[in-house]
């Protein structure tokens, strides 16, 4: 594991390029910077200055080395590679609200832009006019649209809301695709078609998250942890502070993190559809136990209630909390690194492997 | 401990009737303040998770309306039921939109 703070203000939103040296990050203002890993210092080595609000989504398409980056100012930008400059190209968004979140395609040939409008944006490039266009979902979307996630086949886009529901759209654009064929939710399916809608959570939707093979899809809701996998669905009640991002690192296990600082470890039982906690994925290390005075235990007494000698520092690698995390290595099939970024300005690089050997009932299905 | 798993069993959530809601909040409060303070852990282990979700939700309550010794029993309860529920038992109490 390792930690790097890049700076003192939180770090929006963030993505990696295709092999993974370089990274786009929004520290929390108007700007993009993006960093060069060389050797082990990470240098600035471009800042894109465009966005007249705060950026708050940014993607980097992988294949086609595109970023896209959306903002509070109701614009979204899409960032080619010209030389050794990055040139912005405006997306009229038609929008009349910021925009909170964006996602490219697998294919990367449209992106989905989310937004407190109650709206989603799906883009698309036209060739003839040499734009992009976009198509709207709206229905039935009653309060803003907070993480998006596309399934593998480019069409269904699972969408996390604040009206405490998860729902699974199909933005199939007939001008840039073909018609996909039948998946686990459904077969027909026009633009905009809502192919699933959840239920029973009471809580803002704010991390969501579809598996490799696109049958399974797990969100995280301000109480509550709930997954679905067709047919059935499940959830786990957390004990902790709520989640704020979740993401597949096999087709069985989440590795889900939030208000608490820390990772945390889920697995799924497909004999039992239950879904389980697996553990916390950050274990700090054990500081020396100091002795403590008698004058010491009646002050903590006095003015905490407790003879603990903890201190009130957080242990964990992330000193606030996490707010992304994303896969470096291996997919989502098989996840061999992660990323979190959080809102103390730092960034963590988590190993599966010496995780899994750190920690030992730990199992990652 | 009888009293406590009946008084829970059937929470007026969905009524829209504050009396009811008022009757069943002062019912629980009392059969709260009856316990000895050392079998209040017991109350809360006889308890199974949604239980102690709602045991929450009511003891929020109670804190809204301070009596004269309510506050301090409240407490006692908020004490080992946190210890049950963790953290996330109170975020559901703040986000559940169907109050008791």
């Amino acid at each position: 594991m390792s930690y790097h703070s890049f700076l003192l203000e939180p770090i929006s939103c963030h993505a990696w390029n295709k092999d993974r040296t370089q990274i786009a990050m929004c520290p929390n203002n108007h700007e993009v910077h993006i960093y060069k890993k060389e050797g082990s210092n990470w240098n600035k080595i471009h800042v894109l200055k465009e966005h007249n609000g705060q950026v708050t989504g940014i993607d980097w398409a992988p294949e086609s080395n595109r970023i896209v980056t959306c903002g509070t100012d109701r614009n979204a930008y899409v960032w080619t590679l010209k030389g050794d400059a990055w040139k912005p190209t405006l997306v009229i968004l038609r929008i009349n609200r910021a925009a909170r979140c964006v996602k490219w395609s697998p294919k990367e040939n449209k992106f989905a832009v989310g937004s407190g409008s109650r709206l989603i944006s799906v883009c698309y490039f036209e060739q003839d006019n040499d734009w992009w266009v976009c198509k709207h979902i709206k229905k039935p979307i009653r309060s803003t649209i907070l993480c998006l996630d596309w399934h593998p086949n480019n069409v269904l886009l699972a969408a996390g809301s604040c009206d405490f529901k998860c729902r699974i759209f199909s933005a199939y654009i007939k001008e840039v695709e073909e018609k996909p064929a039948p998946t686990a939710w459904g077969s027909k399916m026009p633009f905009g078609e809502v192919m699933f809608e959840s239920t029973g959570t009471a809580g803002w939707v704010h991390g969501v998250c579809f598996s490799d093979s696109g049958n399974r899809v797990a969100w995280a809701s301000h109480d509550i942890l709930p997954f679905k996998s067709d047919p059935a669905q499940t959830f786990l009640t957390s004990e902790t502070l709520p989640l704020l991002c979740v993401t597949f690192i096999t087709e069985n296990s989440l590795v889900a993190a939030g208000h608490d600082c820390y990772p945390v470890l889920f697995v799924y039982d497909s004999n039992k559809a239950a879904l389980s906690f697996g553990g916390k994925l950050d274990v700090p290390k054990q500081s020396a136990q100091k002795g403590m005075t008698a004058r010491e235990r009646f002050q903590n007494l006095d003015k905490k209630a407790t003879t603990d000698s903890k201190e009130a520092v957080l242990e964990s690698l992330h000193k606030n909390s996490i707010s992304q995390i994303s896969i470096l290595n291996g997919g989502k099939a098989r996840c061999a690194k992660f990323c979190t970024t959080g809102m103390d300005g730092g960034m963590a690089i988590w190993d599966v492997k010496t995780l899994e050997s750190a920690m030992k009932d730990l199992k990652i299905v | 401990m009888g009293a406590l798993q009946a008084v829970l069993k059937n929470p007026p959530i969905s009524t829209k009737n504050q009396n009811v809601k008022d009757r069943a909040e002062g019912l629980v409060l009392k059969v709260l303040s009856s316990f000895k303070s050392t079998d209040i852990e017991k109350g809360v282990q006889s308890l199974d998770k949604n239980g102690v979700d709602l045991l929450m939700k009511y003891i929020y309550k109670g804190f809204e309306q301070p009596s004269e010794n309510s506050s301090a029993v409240l407490l006692q309860w908020h004490e080992k039921a946190l210890s049950a529920g963790g953290v996330g038992c109170i975020v559901r109490v703040l986000t559940a939109r169907k109050t008791v």
